[in-house]
């Protein structure tokens, strides 16, 4: 499977990034995005929000875990497990009926939920580094293959 | 009327029984931040879990220290939402359960309204209309209460809410839980003047928020100053100063705006020392009041579920054995107490929100 790699310099670049994703998502795809707390994540899932069509607030799940969207009649999850102890506990958020229905899933601290949380079909990561970050996004799937073939034509090197 | 409630919407279960003639008789809580201490530091597991099986036990306690059988009960009122889905039915499900045995009514309240209602439980309560500011771990917002039931929202955090900020600046300083005092503990020793962070949102007009550009300024500001002790205070001193000085600048705008000369404080960082400093300079300027509930209601507790419960119990309450619970639930939508109560229909717009009663 292949990957991709940018260099992030502000936060507009994240942005762009993520406008640039919510253009290439089928209506079933799971996205984790990986880390440290202020690399960027939550930028990134918002920007693909707002790329997807939502133009209300986006609040952050860290308390809620997860926070639901319809965005033109598609379904969309915002996760954030960096509360979560125990990856079992993501039984209690009714991850289950989450994934009944086709539905974009993006999760954030993937790593909490590990071994319970579905395979994702893209990986992303966001490295700190000075003050701009690099993003690494790894295809997982043949549809994570697909979004991610689309998503280079977005960002030229 | 003689109230039980039960309040278990996130991390805390909370218990209490209050008396619409004789006030609050009894709360009890059980706190994550207590399990924190007690375990070592072990993050402790998911709220429903706890709930399930802190919940009983405390019922037990709380009508004890309140000195009441269960039969002298006449309702009971338990957080309907917003809140986790599988938390929230543990303290829905146990009420019904209790109110259909004891044959007394229930009654689910709303989570924020019942937040908003704390200063009430107070000694010297603030009279209507007030302006509440709502700050915790997991709201920001500025309501404009002009009764029981009459919310209008003034403005809300589009992001992270201030709490989180605070535990996650916490973190990122290598500060420790619960962040808010961390914070405010650091912040005591920092130099004003050394780093000057931005106010988010108060250039322009408005009553919105947003904290989450912060954390990530803090981290970029760590990154670049590096972790020696003062200037980990500096910069907790700077982060801290921007919070409570957006808070600040939005309290003063909605005041002026409302034309309201009461300011109600509730939530988690209602009770960070400088921000009631900050609080009381702009109520001093304006010849307003500034009413805080003391600090145990400040946080989530079952208080404030009893009280309201109170208020909504005779035209609200209901002796069905069916429920439901509103994960996501607008404040707004909210009416005076006797009038019908829009909610979401169950299960609309959460996963695991179904009706499972």
């Amino acid at each position: 499977m292949s990957g991709l790699t940018r260099t992030l310099p502000d936060a507009a670049a994240t942005e762009a990034v993520g406008m640039a994703l919510a253009a290439c998502l089928p209506e079933a795809l799971t996205v984790t995005l990986a880390g440290d707390l202020g690399a960027g994540k939550t930028t990134l899932a918002r920007a693909v929000l707002r790329g997807l069509g939502h133009t209300g607030a986006v609040r952050s799940p860290t308390y809620t875990l997860i926070e639901p969207y319809e965005c033109g009649g598609r379904r969309v999850f915002h996760l954030d497990l960096y509360r979560l102890a125990d990856p079992e506990e993501l039984e209690f958020l009714g991850l289950r009926d989450l994934f009944e229905r086709p539905a974009v899933v993006l999760v954030e601290w993937p790593e909490r939920g590990a071994g319970v949380l579905p395979a994702p079909d893209l990986r992303l990561a966001l490295d700190a580094g000075g003050t701009g970050r690099t993003l690494t996004v790894e295809a997982c799937s043949e549809a994570g293959e697909t979004a991610l073939s689309a998503l280079r034509a977005h960002l030229p090197d | 009327m003689r109230v039980l409630g039960i309040e278990t919407s996130c991390d805390e279960t909370g218990v209490a029984v209050h008396d619409s003639a004789r006030g609050l008789l009894a709360h009890c809580l059980h706190s994550q931040i207590e399990t924190h201490a007690r375990y070592g530091g072990v993050v402790p597991e998911l709220a429903s879990r706890d709930h399930v099986r802190k919940l009983a036990p405390l019922i037990r306690e709380a009508l004890e220290r309140a000195q009441t059988p269960r039969t002298a009960l006449d309702g009971i009122a338990y957080t309907r939402g917003p809140g986790l889905a599988g938390a929230l039915l543990v303290g829905a499900a146990t009420a019904r359960a209790m109110a259909f045995a004891l044959d007394i009514p229930a009654v689910g309240v709303h989570h924020m309204e019942a937040h908003l209602l704390a200063p009430l439980l107070e000694a010297d309560p603030p009279a209507f209309p007030f302006v509440a500011l709502l700050v915790s771990g997991g709201h920001t917002m500025l309501v404009q209460v002009a009764g029981v039931g009459r919310y209008r929202l003034l403005g809300e955090s589009l992001d992270d809410a201030a709490g989180e900020a605070f535990d996650k600046t916490a973190k990122l300083l290598g500060l420790g839980y619960p962040g808010g005092p961390a914070v405010e503990r650091a912040a005591r020793d920092g130099d004003p003047g050394r780093f000057r962070f931005p106010r988010p949102m108060t250039d322009r007009p408005g009553l919105d928020f947003s904290f989450s550009g912060l954390k990530t300024h803090t981290l970029n500001t760590a990154r670049r100053e590096g972790d020696a002790p003062q200037t980990v205070a500096d910069i907790a001193r700077a982060f801290q100063d921007a919070v409570i000085d957006t808070l600040a600048i939005k309290c003063r705008r909605a005041l002026d705006e409302t034309g309201v000369r009461r300011l109600v404080v509730a939530g988690g960082v209602g009770a960070n020392a400088a921000l009631r400093e900050r609080l009381a300079e702009v109520a001093r300027r304006r010849d307003a009041r500034v009413h805080y509930p003391r600090i145990e209601f400040c946080t989530d507790n079952g208080a404030m579920v009893a009280h309201a419960g109170c208020l909504r119990l005779p035209g609200e309450g209901s002796r069905d054995d069916a429920f439901d619970i509103a994960p996501r639930w607008d404040l707004e939508s909210l009416a005076p107490p006797g009038d019908a109560v829009t909610a979401p229909a169950a299960g609309a717009s959460a996963p695991g929100a179904g009706s499972r009663g």
